[in-house]
């Protein structure tokens, strides 16, 4: 599992990309209300935001951690937002993206160097 | 002064608690070129009794609604408001609270709310409501803003029925965010034309019913062409009351109802505080511009109310923030709420009848009269009349007459050759004596 | 006193001091109240209106035939629906009502009575305008009161509330650059806005939505306007700075002048967001620091209700440069009597449009016109002295138990509090906000400004007499105290005493129920 700044996470499928937001993103927004996930076919690039997520507190968008096309959003999040603080880095994932170039992926911080980050914080 | 608490002894002991030698060294980070020393050049102070006298002089000045045989409407409808409306906003506990951010001391503002989202939702017909926007204006522009965020579409085709100065509100907000419109011509009976502008940029058809011209259309024709062209229709409406006799807007399919409510409970004012209804379909819900408020359950299980789904708000969202509106009609809605509770259906079904049956003696006493001919073909309390001359001068004739005759289409909309055209409204508050003082003054003058 | 029977009475009230629940979900004068559509109006009126002669049959099938589902009270009833409502609200007609930038002040009756002068109710804004010259002359008699306190030249009455007051004001710094050929979308754009991270959510929330892009401006440890940062970030591709003034910290932008200058000389316009003018009104002129656009929240400053939300006012005074961008209408003084501007053309070529269907918040220009008069210049002054006073002298009285987020020098109509002295206690701003309605008091405004941590801004305005900020100081150091000593429950589980306990808002917004609807198996409409 590979990891960004903006606190997404994605796990490689083959060449799909399965990516959410972190446990650390998750337990700052507090309790998840809404869920916004992309539809299937979208196509999105590294950094745009492409899912919205809203706690009682905040709202905040969610960035394409790789660039390529939508092949999933996780429609059970629109009735169960809930399961973004309960299993985020699992059940919580926001959506599934045929990767474009897999360098992307590589390029991120491992498990390791996002824990360090985030205690930078 | 009568409002100000603080005597000099206070002021001085205060000053010592604080460590300062007076009220200037508190004032020490204005720069010194913008300080002034002297008070500016303006009336002292005044009595309750002088400053009384000063309006009352400038009120007598203006001919009052209630006084005259009146027949204004186009956007602002003078009803009979209970006297117990009134009473009850200016409780002080609604006159003098905040927007009701703590829930746990503020469930008087926060039900009153839920029960007026409640009254909006079943008026419009539509699913929910929001807690109100500033006047209808100003709701019609959110509602092209939502459309084109919900679609995606950049495009707002407008019916030429629609009240000219909400056109022009809302063209000037949404043209600021790039949103294109399209403003078909002025006509009486013409808002199904808009079904043949809609093309696969429309993001939403705007029709108004009853419409300027007072002619009321049954706009679920024109919801299946924009839905089926992927498109939203809103319905605006600036006459709530007439949805007590009329076939409600999401009855016939809207996806959004951007109304005024002015109507139920709240006096002329000579355009302001209005209170803006806002309604649409459940799934469209997150994507409402203003607030809501929610059921929910306080620590002890007990049924209460919060605001919610405010995430959206600037609060929170800052430059991310989806609209601009920051406030909502607070007390216009509770005066809304309690005069409806007060109608009731069966008040106002009767009300909205009396309505009509005014407007219709209206219009039958004024097409009496030579050289005037009725436009409007089905309406509810407002119908558009063609004059021989032009109808400012007319209305000027019948105001010097002491007779409020309504309103010139060509002042809201001049320049569209429509001049000669008057818009007529009657509510319950027209007498009969009303009615034959316009007939006799308009045979008069024409 | 022999006459009094005192048969049967207890000599000790409340011989019992625990507290079993009620029998019947109320507490004492506090009413369990149910919703309108929980009673049993349904079918019933509470207005007597005459039998119509009509049933619309000439409509044919454009009238509504199905129920609407709109229950009705009878005049007793709906008064005791409200006034049982009415006693869950805290007002501040009951106590200090502390809500920095809020400015939650005393509402003068009078006004009230003002606005509804049928002279002023009872007008239709569509009237020939000869039948409403004093009306005309109310707005522009407020008018003249707004641009002589602010030293501006010109003001745009319509916007209807603040936030509407800014956009009015953006739009009129876009179409200025815009006649100068800076168009947004131009090859010569003016596209940013620079907004300091302590304003109000509404700056850039206005500026984004007028198409800007929002560049954020630093602030320095003192809580003002980073100087330095605002300079390098100054362009001719900045239309606009929007700033604060007092600024949301609760204090003065010392360095107002060098702001305005810089922002001049960049070729970008000074927007003011005037919600704390209070602050100042009748001691500094808006105009003298070089402001070219700001709106003045006629719900704070000049003490029109906020009414549990509104309405609200949001006129905006303009510069000379942004004037003729004003949108329509207007109204303009003459030999002949006033006159209402309604459209771009003429004079008013360059008007940026129009933002509301009729003339504004005229109930709202009469309260506001009525206090400003009943103050008079020299009151306004005092209002702005005694706001700053009473600012200062909690923060003089309450910097030994809690920690000032600025302690150096004075602050201005509000004083600002972290929850640094919170640390190791295990209350949180949230926590103590909510003991102090369980003591009576609305709660200050929290965790705004976003730059201080857990932010704590008390703004008591100028109507609070020396003894009632007494009283408050007492609550809130017995409350510091209660925190530091270990009391976390009374803070944790707090309100304990108001009507309601708290109240769960995830749940609301997860599954928003936002309407009543009928209960299974029951036949009502809608």
């Amino acid at each position: 599992m590979k990891f960004t700044k903006d606190h997404e996470w994605v796990r490689l499928e083959g060449d799909i990309a399965v990516v959410g937001i972190t446990k650390h993103a998750a337990d700052q927004l507090g309790d998840v209300v809404f869920v916004e996930t992309p539809e299937a076919g979208k196509s999105v690039n590294r950094g745009d935001s492409f899912a919205v997520v809203e706690s009682v507190k905040a709202a905040s968008d969610v960035y394409a951690p790789v660039s390529g096309e939508v092949v999933e959003g996780n429609d059970a999040l629109a009735g169960g937002p809930e399961t973004v603080n309960a299993d985020p880095e699992g059940d919580g994932w926001f959506a599934k993206i045929k990767v474009a170039d897999p360098a992307e992926v590589e390029a991120l911080m491992d498990r390791a160097t996002y824990d360090q980050y985030v205690s930078t914080l | 002064m009568r409002y100000l608490p603080l005597t000099p002894d206070d002021r001085t002991a205060m000053l010592a608690a604080i460590g300062a030698k007076s009220v200037d060294d508190l004032f020490v980070d204005v720069p010194e070129a913008a300080r002034r020393d002297g008070v500016v050049d303006l009336p002292r102070v005044m009595g309750e009794l002088e400053v009384e006298r000063a309006l009352k002089r400038m009120a007598g000045k203006n001919t009052v609604a209630g006084d005259v045989p009146f027949f204004c409407g186009a956007g602002a409808y003078r009803h009979h408001v209970p006297a117990t409306v009134d009473h009850i906003i200016q409780r002080s506990e609604f006159l003098t609270s905040y927007t009701p951010y703590q829930p746990e001391i503020a469930q008087g503002t926060l039900q009153y709310l839920y029960e007026f989202q409640t009254q909006v939702a079943n008026l419009t017909g539509m699913p929910v409501a929001n807690a109100s926007l500033y006047d209808g204006s100003t709701a019609m522009a959110e509602g092209v803003l939502m459309a084109t965020r919900v679609t995606r579409r950049n495009k707002a085709v407008i019916s030429g029925g629609v009240h000219p100065h909400y056109v022009a509100a809302t063209e000037t907000v949404v043209h600021a965010m790039g949103v294109e419109t399209q403003v078909l011509a002025p006509a009486v009976d013409g808002e199904a034309e808009v079904i043949g502008q809609i093309g696969p940029d429309t993001a939403c058809v705007v029709v108004q019913t009853p419409n300027i011209f007072g002619t009321a259309t049954d706009v679920s024709k024109i919801a299946e062409a924009a839905q089926a062209a992927g498109a939203l229709l809103i319905v605006v409406v600036t006459e709530a009351a007439s949805m007590g006799l009329l076939k409600s807007p999401g009855e016939m399919g809207a996806d959004i109802v951007a109304a005024e409510g002015q109507s139920i409970g709240n006096a002329l004012n000579f355009g302001g505080p209005y209170v803006g209804l806002f309604a649409t379909r459940d799934k469209l819900v997150r994507q409402t511009p203003g607030r809501y408020c929610g059921e929910t359950v306080d620590a002890e299980g007990r049924r209460g109310f919060v605001l919610t789904l405010s995430t959206r708000e600037q609060h929170i969202r800052r430059d991310k923030a989806t609209s601009n509106i920051c406030t909502n009609s607070g007390l216009c809605t509770l005066a809304f709420s309690v005069h409806m509770s007060l109608l009731g259906e069966t008040g106002l079904r009767r009300l909205a009848l009396l309505n009509h049956e005014k407007a219709v003696a209206t219009r039958d006493a004024v097409a009496a009269v030579p050289g005037v001919e009725v436009l409007t073909p089905r309406f509810f309390n407002e119908f558009a009349v063609r004059l021989p001359s032009d109808a400012t001068e007319v209305v000027d004739q019948l105001a010097e007459r002491g007779i409020l005759a309504g309103v010139p289409y060509g002042r809201l909309n001049p320049g569209a050759g429509m001049e000669d055209v008057l818009l007529i409204a009657a509510t319950e508050t027209t007498t009969d004596d009303d009615i034959s003082a316009l007939k006799s003054a308009l045979a008069e003058v024409l | 006193m022999s006459t009094m029977n005192t048969v049967g009475r207890p000599t000790t009230p409340n011989a019992v001091s625990e507290k079993p629940a009620t029998l019947t979900g109320a507490r004492g004068l506090l009413q369990d109240e149910a919703l309108i559509f929980e009673s049993d109006g349904w079918g019933k009126t509470g207005v007597d209106l005459p039998e119509p002669k009509t049933d619309g049959g000439d409509l044919g099938d454009l009238v509504r035939a199905d129920p609407i589902g709109l229950p009705g009270l009878s005049e007793p009833e709906a008064m005791r629906h409200y006034v049982r409502l009415s006693q869950k609200n805290h007002a501040i007609d009951l106590a200090v009502y502390p809500l920095g930038s809020c400015t939650m002040k005393h509402n003068p009756r009078l006004n009230e009575k003002m606005a509804r002068l049928p002279g002023f109710s009872d007008i239709h804004p569509l009237q020939p305008q000869s039948t409403v010259q004093g009306a005309l002359e109310l707005m522009d008699s407020l008018s003249h009161w707004l641009t002589t306190l602010t030293g501006m030249p010109a003001v745009a009455l319509s916007p209807k509330a603040g936030a509407h007051g800014e956009l009015c004001g953006l739009m009129a710094i876009r179409a200025a650059h815009r006649a100068a050929g800076h168009g947004l979308r131009s090859d010569n754009p003016r596209n940013k806005v620079l907004v300091p991270t302590s304003a109000h959510g509404t700056n850039p929330a206005t500026a984004a939505f007028v198409g800007y892009q929002v560049v954020e401006v630093k602030q320095t440890d003192d809580g003002r306007v980073d100087v330095a940062d605002l300079a390098s970030k100054l362009g001719d591709d900045v239309a606009a700075i929007m700033v604060t003034n007092p600024n949301t910290c609760g204090l003065f932008e010392r360095d107002i002048l060098e702001i305005s200058r810089l922002t001049h000389e960049a070729g970008a316009y000074f927007y003011c967001d005037g919600a704390n003018f209070n602050a100042i009104v009748g001691r500094v002129r808006p105009g003298d620091l070089g402001v070219d656009a700001m709106h003045i929240n006629l719900h704070k400053t000049f003490s029109t209700p906020h009414g549990g939300g509104g309405p609200g006012a949001g006129p905006v005074v303009l510069s000379e440069a942004l004037a003729p961008f004003a949108p329509a209408p207007w109204v303009v003084g003459g030999k002949d009597g006033f006159r209402l501007i309604e459209r771009e053309e003429g004079d008013a070529a360059q008007a940026f449009g129009r933002l509301c269907a009729f003339q504004g918040q005229m109930g709202m220009y009469v309260r506001a016109l009525s206090y400003m008069m009943s103050h008079g210049s020299d009151g306004l002054r005092q209002v702005a002295e005694d706001a700053v006073l009473n600012a200062n002298y909690i923060k003089a009285r309450l910097s030994d138990v809690m920690s000032a987020a600025f302690p150096n020098g004075p602050c201005m109509h509000e004083a600002l509090f972290d929850d640094t002295w919170l640390k190791g206690t295990d209350v949180t701003t949230l926590d103590f906000a909510k003991a102090m309605i369980d003591e009576g008091f609305h709660p200050m405004t929290m965790y705004f400004p976003l730059v201080v941590h857990g932010a704590m801004l008390i703004e008591p305005t100028e109507t609070e007499s020396k003894a009632e900020l007494d009283r408050f100081i007492a609550a809130m150091r017995a409350l510091a105290g209660a925190a530091k000593a270990g009391d976390v429950d009374r803070f944790k589980g707090a309100p304990f005493h108001a009507p309601m306990r708290r109240l769960d808002e995830t749940r609301a917004a997860r599954s928003p129920v936002l309407r009543w609807t009928a209960p299974e198996g029951t036949n009502r409409a809608a």
